[in-house]
């Protein structure tokens, strides 16, 4: 049976796959020479304006040193990763070089590039944020993680997604956020949230026999944001929700979550 | 009680909106129009046209993210050993911290409990399927390099992890803490090899008392910077 079907393909078909496949192949192999002269193109050359640059074998404080690029050589950036920065000196040889010594080169215009380091200024003003929380939800366990995005300093809108995990029932939280901080440059910077979202709550089968549900929740809450070094920041906060239930009564929940969150 | 405390959450939210001049220009009440150049200064003599130099982070390739797949045994508390699978993404925010989250599937095998007593079953076959995912914060601890041979040096590193996550088994998710240790081995600037052991925590009450199992994992990994 399984000949009969091999021989059915027609022998066409057959044609058109190797075709195809020959014309990928072809493709690839314009492809990646030419991605990986891009590459060699777009590498920034920057000038050693100390007196000398220290080459280390790895991205990290404790790697030995094995090689030195002189005052007035050129080097070209491969990559980074972390704080740390990939180099190829005009011998070719590769090696990692901290952020503090790429702030002492310039480039061939003899203007210096900017290897901005994450600080306290970076707290305040940074864009992006991604964290994650966990805690107590009426009694639960609750993870959440959520991306913020900085309208300004001192106002941010967030996505939250959160999973409960409890001994009665499990479920899952979405919601959008509006942060506001009052003082966003201190170290320790409270703020004040306000949201909205949904709430989907499936009680355990063994314990209660319920139905699913899917409710509407709004939100307020305060909580501080406390800068730690680098990219990091602690967060800890309490938020007071309404549940818009379908029943006659709406529930009232009571959340309080620590987490850490980093910006960039 | 409660709803006090709201009241007062939103009479701070009120008062405090309008007060900041950063929330008046998202809002766009803030002074926008910038005031005209006031040519016909009779006081100024010289007109300083200093062009400010544009300083720019410069387009270096970022390679802080490293996703990978990985597989390895774990041992499921009271339900035997199997092949585990899974894939990873780990974000390196310094040279010393990465975040990382990671997912994960196995099967459970029999308790000894359903082998002995022949044909009763704990649970079905579909809540023998072993779901995770976890959210972790790590460390390298002892970053490295070794030798192979006499020409060869690669970079090592020796972190450890912990965090939460859920896992969903015998038909329920369950909060789960996991600790553990890895092994970095970078064969070049951007593949790595993974060597991992996890424990992973949570209560469970299937076997009639309310206990905390350890579920320990061991895996091979291979990941990819980009």
């Amino acid at each position: 049976m399984s000949e009969l079907s091999i021989t059915t393909i027609p022998s066409t078909l057959r044609l058109i796959r190797t075709v195809l496949l020959g014309c990928l192949l072809a493709v690839l192999l314009q492809i990646i020479p030419t991605m990986t002269a891009q590459a060699a193109d777009d590498l920034r050359s920057v000038i050693v304006a100390d007196p000398y640059l220290e080459m280390r074998t790895g991205p990290g404080r404790g790697y030995p040193i094995f090689n030195v690029v002189d005052r007035g050589e050129e080097i070209d950036i491969v990559m980074q990763r972390t704080q740390w920065y990939l180099v190829r000196a005009a011998d070719g040889k590769e090696g990692w070089v901290d952020r503090a010594q790429m702030e002492l080169t310039f480039q061939p215009d003899g203007d210096r590039l900017s290897f901005a380091k994450p600080g306290v200024e970076e707290f305040t003003n940074a864009r992006w944020e991604v964290g994650l929380l966990t805690g107590d939800f009426d009694g639960a366990n609750i993870i959440s993680v959520y991306g913020g995005y900085s309208l300004n300093p001192n106002v941010s809108v967030e996505l939250w997604g959160s999973q409960i995990l409890g001994n009665f029932s499990n479920g899952w939280m979405g919601s959008v956020n509006v942060v506001h901080e009052i003082w966003p440059e201190w170290r320790v910077s409270p703020f004040f949230t306000l949201g909205a979202g949904v709430i989907h709550t499936k009680p355990k089968s063994t314990i209660v026999v319920s139905q699913d549900r899917t409710d509407e929740i709004g939100h307020v809450g305060v909580g501080i944001r406390a800068y730690v070094a680098r990219r990091f920041l602690l967060r800890a906060e309490f938020k007071s929700y309404v549940v818009f239930t379908s029943r006659d009564e709406n529930e009232e929940i009571e959340e309080w979550k620590v987490g850490f969150a980093f910006f960039f | 009680m409660e709803s006090r405390f709201r009241v007062l959450f939103l009479i701070v939210a009120i008062t405090s909106l309008p007060g900041c001049a950063a929330t008046k220009n998202l809002f766009g009440m803030g002074s926008e129009v910038a005031p005209p150049p006031s040519a016909e200064g009779p006081g100024q003599v010289i007109d300083p046209e200093v062009a400010r130099r544009e300083i720019k982070e410069p387009a270096i390739d970022r390679e802080d993210f490293e996703v990978g797949v990985f597989v390895g045994i774990m041992s499921i508390e009271d339900f035997g050993t199997n092949v585990v699978y899974g894939a990873r993404i780990a974000y390196h925010i310094t040279e010393g911290f990465f975040v990382e989250g990671t997912v994960g599937q196995t099967e459970a095998g029999l308790t000894s409990f359903e082998v002995l007593s022949g044909g009763a079953r704990l649970i079905t076959d579909s809540e023998r399927q072993y779901t995770y995912y976890n959210l972790n914060l790590g460390y390298n601890i002892l970053p490295g390099e070794v030798f192979i041979g006499e020409g060869r040096a690669y970079n090592t590193n020796l972190y450890l992890v912990a965090g939460l996550g859920s896992t969903r088994f015998a038909g329920d998710d369950r909060f789960t803490v996991n600790v553990g240790a890895g092994y970095r081995f970078l064969l070049n600037d951007s593949i790595a090899l993974h060597i991992d052991f996890r424990d992973h925590l949570y209560d469970i009450d299937l076997l009639g008392e309310e206990k905390t199992v350890h579920n320990l994992e061991f895996h091979l990994g291979l990941t990819v910077f980009f």
